[in-house]
């Protein structure tokens, strides 16, 4: 027999979890409270925490100016700082628009720049066609620029006179005619919309050479092609089905055979191909009466 | 006796409990050894089973999640001598076995070895007015059992209807539904100590865990260790524990004959030390690596270091032979056997019509035992060990866990008693109702 009334008896370990041990143990491996203590627990701290903060506005705008703060010293770090500002693909003039643009402030921090915003604005500029930008290492923003090329000039409605790229796009403001040469004329309302076609038919009258003065855009359906002498050919409207080129080159191969466009003839009318009208000049209208009547019999 | 009816039917509610939250708790408290065992009912009853024995012999039902062992402390033939340190080792065990499972348990079945034992057969006979035979004649039937005098504090542990006869036909197992005019039962009642009972139950009430089963563990070692042609036929099961050695007998798959001898592997062990004058650690040590029945030429020889912590360098370096040894613990696991003898001739073991013997038990496992024991007991001797359960950890498989073993089948399949079925209502409402439709459909 051991001592009874010695509790824990010097000495002798027990290995035996004791009566509190055992119950919390037990209470741990219970399905409901292990849920609590495991998810219900944290979460109602997390609450508490949150709502202890939100109810004071010190404390929150404290939160928040921490968070800025760290946001912010992160943000400065020469790391993320834009030093220099590369524009390639572009003449100087545009490039000169571009920065000006822009109207960055360097250095700036990589994370103040809004790229897709610069690149929209960028893109606004009538002689750029697309942009890229792209932050590059070292601190230098590189923006590559795909620059629209000149194909014609456009006399608007208005009167303005402007460079058109091959979509029609207008590019630049033309003052004088003289500066652009090489370029063909196209004017009427809805010329720029149609420019492809137009481009066609300048290319198919390359035969008239310097005749052709330019084309006029004819109630936004069918070209005219002005040549030099007041003459007009009037070519068919591509929507009705008749190919102002192949119109264009019909005429041009009747030239070729009777030197029509030597002639005075003010208007060449190919609107109907199969029946191609011609419009004498006032002069000439007289001269074939007379011819006409001499032929009949009649006193000149 | 009524209120241990009310008791059980307690004990069998919490089990139905236990099974529908689908966790329960296996408690052998040994006097070597107390194990706790914790099964999951996956609740999916398997069918295709015959003779209500499902697929696996009825063991796909559950599987053990955890698994925990310690040194009994404070128990002595299997019964408890000091409550604070049998609950501290109930506790050691339970929350091992928790932990390994990682699920909390409350409801628990234990097992009882100790508490003498001792078996009744009852009889009884009633007349039957209406048939078919009914639920109800059956639980009339076992009322109708006159209940022997147990004796004083005495409880009924186990009451297991083990045969039906109706009219002049016996060996019925089922008599539901069937047709006679009279209904005899016999019935085996197995009665313990109550106040065994008691301690025990009290010792897990303190761990906050309720009792939903409570079995003899030599009925539980019996249906583990025993094969289901041995339960059929006739077998006794001899669970040899370290404080109490238990007999049971199993005839037609029923528990027949129960008994134990409060002999043991701790006396062998005890013999050893005080026979070679050393500690009781080390005897138990010696017993299990040099121990045996047999002595041979070749163990007088063998030397065996029994050594000491006394600080004589003499006496701390003595040595004895095997043999030595063996002669220590052959008079005393033969005094066992015959203890045995003497409970099985008592039952009338010689009558049945297989007279197996199965040697379950840590105690068996003494190398050369089957050979003594056959001297002694008769020629049918095997050595058995429990049937193996899914999740069952290596080291629990041993015949040491039969018990525990046999009370997971327990668990999952409990032995009809006396208390599951409704006491008699002689006179309801229900019962006047039913004549009077009886009358109608009579008479129109």
């Amino acid at each position: 027999m051991w001592p009874l009334t010695r509790r824990n008896a010097a000495g002798r370990s027990d290995p035996s979890p004791s009566r509190t041990a055992y119950k919390i143990n037990r209470l741990l491996l219970s399905p409901l409270f292990r849920g609590t203590v495991k998810l219900g627990l944290p979460l109602a701290a997390m609450a508490a925490l949150g709502g202890w903060i939100w109810v004071d506005e010190a404390r929150r705008t404290l939160l928040t100016d921490i968070y800025h703060e760290a946001r912010r010293s992160i943000e400065q770090r020469p790391e993320f700082s834009v030093r220099m500002l590369a524009v390639d693909g572009a003449s100087p003039a545009l490039a000169q628009e571009v920065r000006q643009t822009l109207m960055l402030d360097l250095p700036i921090s990589s994370f103040d720049l809004e790229l897709d915003k610069m690149r929209a604005d960028i893109e606004t500029l009538n002689p750029v066609a697309t942009a890229q930008l792209q932050v590059r290492q070292g601190g230098v923003l590189q923006i590559q620029i795909e620059e629209r090329s000149p194909v014609a000039l456009w006399r608007t409605p208005a009167g303005e006179l402007w460079t058109i790229d091959v979509t029609g796009h207008p590019i630049r403001l033309a003052l004088r005619r003289a500066d652009f040469p090489g370029m063909p004329l196209l004017s009427g309302e809805g010329a720029d919309s149609a420019i492809q076609e137009g481009l066609a038919v300048l290319n198919a009258a390359a035969p008239l050479g310097d005749r052709v003065r330019g084309l006029k855009r004819r109630g936004e359906r069918r070209w005219d092609v002005v040549l030099d002498r007041s003459q007009v050919i009037q070519l068919p409207d591509a929507a009705e089905g008749r190919d102002p080129v192949t119109a264009l080159q019909r005429l041009i191969a009747r030239d070729k055979a009777q030197d029509l466009f030597a002639r005075d003839i003010t208007i060449f009318d190919m609107r109907l191909p199969e029946r191609p009208t011609l419009r004498l000049s006032q002069a000439a209208t007289q001269e074939m009466l007379r011819i006409r009547s001499l032929e009949s019999g009649g006193t000149p | 006796m009524f209120d241990l009816y009310q008791s059980q039917r307690a004990q069998r509610r919490m089990r139905n409990a236990a099974m529908d939250r689908g966790v329960i708790a296996i408690l052998d408290v040994g006097s070597t050894k107390i194990a706790c065992l914790v099964l999951r009912f996956d609740g999916v009853d398997p069918s295709g089973g015959r003779d209500g024995v499902g697929a696996l012999a009825g063991q796909s039902r559950f599987r053990v999640i955890g698994a925990a062992t310690t040194r009994s402390r404070g128990v002595a033939f299997g019964e408890i001598e000091a409550m604070a340190e049998t609950e501290r080792a109930i506790r050691t065990v339970v929350s091992g076995a928790q932990k390994m499972a990682q699920v909390r348990v409350d409801h628990v079945i234990a097992c009882l070895s100790g508490g003498r034992p001792r078996s009744y057969g009852l009889d009884s006979q009633i007349n039957l007015t209406e048939t078919p035979i009914s639920e109800q004649d059956v639980a009339r039937a076992l009322a109708a059992c006159d209940a022997p005098d147990l004796g004083e504090g005495r409880e009924v542990l186990h009451a297991q209807p083990v045969n039906f006869a109706i009219d002049h036909r016996s060996g019925l197992s089922d008599p539901r539904g069937q047709t006679g005019n009279r209904l005899a039962t016999d019935m085996h009642l197995l009665s313990v100590d109550g106040g065994v009972v008691a301690n025990l139950i009290h010792c897990i009430k303190r761990c906050d865990l309720e009792l939903a089963g409570l079995a003899s563990s030599a009925y539980a070692a019996g249906i583990a260790a025993l094969v289901e042609d041995e339960q059929e036929l006739g077998a006794a099961c001899i669970d040899m524990g370290g404080g109490a050695t238990g007999v049971s007998i199993f005839l037609r798959k029923h528990m027949i004959y129960s008994d134990s001898v409060r002999i043991g592997g701790d006396h062998v062990t005890s013999d050893i030390s005080k026979g070679l004058q050393i500690a009781p650690h080390q005897a138990e040590r010696i017993k299990t690596f040099h121990g045996g029945v047999v002595a041979t030429g070749l163990d007088d020889r063998e030397m065996i270091e029994i050594g000491g912590e006394t600080g004589d360098w003499e006496h701390d370096r003595r040595q004895v032979s095997r043999a030595e040894v063996i002669g220590v613990m052959r008079p005393r696991l033969e005094e066992i056997f015959e203890e045995v003898r003497a409970k099985l001739d008592a039952a009338g073991f010689e009558h049945l019509p297989s007279q197996q013997i199965v040697l379950t038990g840590g105690g068996s496992q003494v190398p050369g035992l089957e050979g003594l024991a056959s001297r002694i007991l008769g020629q049918q001797i095997r050595l058995g060990r429990p049937l193996r359960v899914q999740g069952l950890p290596q080291a629990a498989t041993g015949p040491a866990f039969a018990a525990a073993v046999g009370l997971c089948l327990f668990a999952a399949y409990p032995q009809d008693e006396w208390w599951d079925f409704e006491l008699p209502a002689p006179s309801t409402a229900g019962r006047s109702l039913r004549r009077a439709v009886r009358w109608f459909r009579d008479n129109w």
